[in-house]
This record gives structure tokens, sequence and C-alpha cells, in this order.
């Protein structure tokens, strides 16, 4: 029955969104892929293993993990706040939160290189005490976090208001205090959550490329992520080693993603 | 365990939840907050355990000033209407929580856990999650962890509100009998006055957040000290503009002293009972008779017969002021 009543329509709208998820989705990464290992595993071994490369994923895995912990801790005290809390200006903060995704990378990066730069009276303080932001380590840390920010209090805020505030209030009464209430209670309730927010920051943090071009100068073998690799590499002709990073790139996304599915909440919204 | 409120008032926004409450519950009673929804009394216990601070006014708890003690150290157990269970732990855990949290032994609290999970009868469920239990099995669990910590003062939040008729009638018996072997001051908050005259020693009659009337449940209903109190706690229909109860209207086929005519407008056997519509000189009103009494009077529509009402509040009213305040 089901399979007679498949009209012209419903055929139409298939081959709308399959062709559209092809040609934008599917064919790049395939070709990508394709590219890489046209010449088998060998090459692609010697690209990642350059110690450029290796220096880049190292800088790629620091500056993702620091994003990822400031976030996480960020983002749960964000959604408690934003959840549990009502205060003048609530609004306009739930408002900010979601800043990261509606502007481009790069005028954040350039935000905050106004911020922070060496010549700013913040960079400069910053200087004066031996850390450098702009340019080094710390401000790619920030532009990661910045752009990735929504993440953790959008995964965590709908399930902390669905599971509401019975469950601490009777712990406190049991005799348990604030931080025992959050270990105790809140953690364990919204953990599947949180971890399908972390998971989606890493994923977010690994690729990031336009904020973290502006402030980190982009030097070789020093400020250089995976991503601004790959760039360079291409721009280079090194097209085999732009290949191999890229497809290093993806399949931690892919592996990101699938991890996403099964820690997924109910109702969690993205 | 004695609790005392003194003069305490709470305000959300414009709304007046508490205005100058004063309530003393002795220690080892088991008194309902009786009122409307919106009456306050829901309030009143959260600022009682904590869980809302006054804005003015004290609560005492055993005799030590609790205004401003948050509600881990007030030692009060509290049971919230939708049980409030931590769905990520096991009954036992559940249980255990309060004991676990002061890093008793945990051979004693395996103890203790087994006991309560007896008394509560929900042994046989220690090791399932709280959405593998049915909603009086929850509440159930939730009495037994606020037991766990041996509160001096046991709250409930309308304990039984969220359990369908037979359930809540059920735990209502076991609830009266429980605090007869546990003797922890307990209060608990009820729109339903039958379980306040069911299962309370005393009752706190509470309506848009003042107290209206504290007493036994007999106190209440034979001595309401308010038009209100006296209709909340039982039916009653109006007499020449005095309020009384249907069953405490005696009905004669003859004149009497003090009886007046009525017509008999309707005759509705509810079993036992006999509804009887009555009309009053175009006034209605409404008797409540045995069967007996009915089939002796032999009452059918149209009848003419004389009424006589026993007891009205105005007649009693000067003996019962509010002994609310302290």
């Amino acid at each position: 029955m089901t399979r007679n009543r498949t009209s012209a329509p419903r055929w139409g709208l298939r081959v709308v969104v399959l062709a559209y998820l092809m040609f934008l989705l599917v064919l790049p990464v395939v070709v990508i892929l394709y590219r890489t290992f046209q010449h088998g595993l060998s090459p692609v071994f010697d690209a990642l293993t350059t110690s450029d490369a290796q220096h880049a994923y190292k800088i790629t895995a620091i500056v993702a993990v620091s994003a990822v912990v400031l976030n996480t801790v960020f983002g749960v005290a964000a959604a408690i706040l934003l959840v549990r809390h009502r205060f003048p200006g609530r609004r306009i903060l739930d408002a900010v939160i979601d800043l990261p995704i509606a502007v481009s990378p790069v005028v954040v990066g350039l935000a905050l290189t106004l911020v922070y730069g060496r010549n700013t009276a913040v960079g400069s303080w910053f200087g004066r005490h031996g850390i450098n932001i702009i340019f080094s380590l710390p401000g790619m840390v920030i532009a990661t976090s910045f752009v990735a920010l929504p993440l953790v209090v959008r995964a965590v805020g709908p399930v902390l208001e669905e599971i509401g505030e019975e469950q601490e209030q009777a712990a406190a009464t049991l005799g348990a205090s604030a931080f025992q209430r959050f270990t105790r209670i809140t953690l364990p309730s919204i953990r599947g959550a949180l971890a399908y927010g972390v998971v989606l920051s890493l994923a977010r943090s690994l690729g990031e490329f336009g904020a973290v071009a502006v402030v980190s100068g982009r030097l070789l073998g020093k400020t250089e992520t995976v991503p601004l690799y790959v760039l360079d590499l291409y721009n280079n002709f090194n097209q085999t080693g732009a290949y191999a990073a890229s497809t290093s790139l993806v399949l931690v996304a892919v592996a990101a993603l699938v991890a996403s599915r099964f820690l997924r909440p109910r109702g969690a919204m993205t | 365990m004695s609790i005392k409120v003194a003069g305490v008032s709470k305000n959300f926004g414009d709304f007046a939840a508490l205005t100058d409450v004063s309530v003393d519950i002795p220690s080892g009673s088991l008194t309902a907050l009786l009122g409307p929804s919106g009456g306050g009394k829901s309030t009143l216990l959260r600022v009682i355990a904590g869980l809302e601070q006054p804005d003015s006014g004290v609560v005492q708890i055993d005799g030590v000033d609790a205004t401003v003690l948050p509600p881990q150290r007030r030692g009060v157990g509290f049971v919230f209407q939708h049980y409030a269970a931590f769905k990520h732990m096991t009954v036992e855990r559940n249980v255990a929580f309060g004991l676990s949290i002061r890093h008793k032994p945990k051979a004693e609290i395996r103890e203790r856990v087994r006991e309560l999970l007896e008394l509560v009868h929900l042994e046989q469920f220690a090791h399932r999650y709280p959405s593998q239990l049915s909603g009086g099995q929850r509440q159930r669990m939730a009495l037994a962890r606020a037991l766990a910590v041996e509160p001096k003062v046991l709250l409930l939040d309308e304990p039984f509100g969220a359990l369908d008729a037979q359930v809540r009638k059920e735990l209502r018996a076991w609830l009266r009998r429980l605090h007869d072997k546990v003797h922890v001051t307990t209060v608990f908050v009820t729109h339903d006055q039958e379980e306040a005259m069911e299962v309370a020693d005393e009752i706190v009659v509470m309506a848009d957040g003042v107290v209206k009337q504290v007493g036994s449940p007999d106190e209440l209903y034979e001595r309401p000290s308010s038009d209100f109190v006296m209709s909340f706690l039982g039916p009653v229909t109006r007499i020449g503009g005095e309020l009384v109860r249907p069953h405490d209207i005696e009905l004669f086929d003859e004149p009497e002293a003090g009886a007046r005519p009525a017509t008999v407008s309707r005759v509705t056997r509810l079993g036992f009972e006999v509804r009887v519509d009555l009309d009053i000189d175009g006034e209605e009103a409404w008797a409540q008779v045995t069967r007996g009494t009915a089939e002796h009077l032999a009452l059918e529509q149209g009848k003419q017969i004389f009424i006589r009402p026993q007891h009205t509040r105005t007649s009693v009213a000067a003996s019962s002021a509010p002994r609310s305040t302290s």
C-alpha cells in the first residue's frame, strides 16, 4: 500500500534532497578520500609524519582540548545560570550565547586581535607579564573557545530544564551541600547531554579555521593547526600532503559525529 | 520536635502568598495544612523546609531559630507531590542518599536501608530504578528516603495528589499507621478535606495566604469559625440566610415548634442516604436524611413538609474564635 502511494511529488522531493547532499557533501568527501589514497598508503603515511605535520597535530590537539575544557566548564555554568536563575539581563545573555554561530569567525579573530594585540592596552599588560596572546597559543585557544561556545550550553540547557529543580531540592533537604547536589544529582542527570555537547565542541574546535587563521599569524611549525596546515600545503602545490591531512580531519570528524549519535539525548537542541 | 511559625509573610511579585502567618505545631503530631489551591499552604511548608525564604517572620524547629538556615541544615524530611525520585539511582541508593552523603559506614547504611524498605514494603524492589515503579511505590520510596536521615520533622507536599483514587485511599491509611509507629512530627499539605479529616490529628485551614482556623477535625467540623471553614469542611446549605449542614435538618410532616414549612422539589436516593431538595418560600435548600426517615415521611415530589435546622453556624460561632495565633 505504502509503495503505491509514493507519488510524483514525493519522488521529486527525494531527488532534490539527495542531489543536493550528493553535490554538496558526498561528492567532495569521496573525491578527497579517493585522491588521498590514489597512490597507495605510503605517500599518505610519509605526508602525515613530516615534522611540520606532527607539529600541526600537536598544536591542534592542545588548542582543541583546552577550548573544550574551557567550554565544558563555562557551558555547564552558563546553562545552570540561564535555566535555574532569574536575573536582569538574562534574556540578553541567552541571546549573546548564540552570537558565535552568527558572527563570521574571521570577524571574531579580528576583534580578538583588536583587544589582545601586542600594541593594545590589554595585550601589552599581558605582554609585560610574559604572556603573548595574539600570534601564540593563548589567542588560538580563546578564538577556538569563542566559536565553539554555544554547543555545550545548548546541549545541556534543555535537559536541565526538563529534569527540574525538585531532585536538587530533595537532595538539599536530605543534607546535601551545593557541591554534593551538583556532583551527585545535577551532573549524573545531564551527563548524556554534556557528553554530546563536548563531542560537538571537539569536532568544531578541531576544524576551526577562520578565527584561528587571524589570531595565530599562521607561523609554520609554530602556530599552525591542521586546517591551516592543509591550506598551506595546498597553496604550495603539495597536494598529496594536503589531501592526507584533510582526510585525517574528516575521519576524526566522522568519528566524533558517530559518537555524538550514540550520546545524543532525546530532545537536545543542536 | 515542635515547629513554630511566627508572623511569616511571603510575596511573589505582587502576589501575597502568605500574610502574617503564625502556627504552632506540637511535637509528635500529625498536622494537615488544608485549603484551596493558591491558598499558601505549599508555600508555608516550603518556608518551614527552607526551600523558600520568607520576606518577614520567624521559623523555629525544635526550639531553634531556623529562619536563615539552608534546607540541608534544618533536619527536615521533605516529600514532594511528584516524588522527586533520583532517576539515575536504584531504590536502594535513593533511600541511602542522605546517609551516604554523611559518610556513614557501609554496613550501617545497608542495615538501615533494609529496615526502611521493609517499613514501606519495598524490600523486593531495592535494585529497581524509579522508572520501574508505580506512582504509589515511588512515593513510598520517597518517604523512606526522607525518614532515613531521622528528620526532626517530616513535611509532605500534597503527597498523594498525583495518585489515583484507590492508591490514595490506601496510602492515607498507611501514612496514619506509619505515623503511629514512627511518631515523627509530620505536616502534610492537602486540598482534600476528607483526606485531612481522616489522617490528621490537627488541621490548619488556610486560604488567601492567611490561617482561617486551627483545630482537631471534630472541632473544625462542629464549630467552624467562619462560613468559609464550614463550607470547606463539608456539605452546607443555606436556610433563612444561615449556613447549616444538610444532615442537621429535621423533617416533619406536622407543624412543630420552630419548624418552617417547605415543599419537596425532588427526592434522590443515593444508597443509604437520601437527598431531599426543598423549596422554602422560593429559596432552594437541601437536606440529607436516612432511607428510613424518607420512607417514614413518605417523601415525594410536591409534598408539603416542615423543617427545623438543629445547629446553624451563627448560633455557635461565638464559642470558637481562631486559635491560630499564639
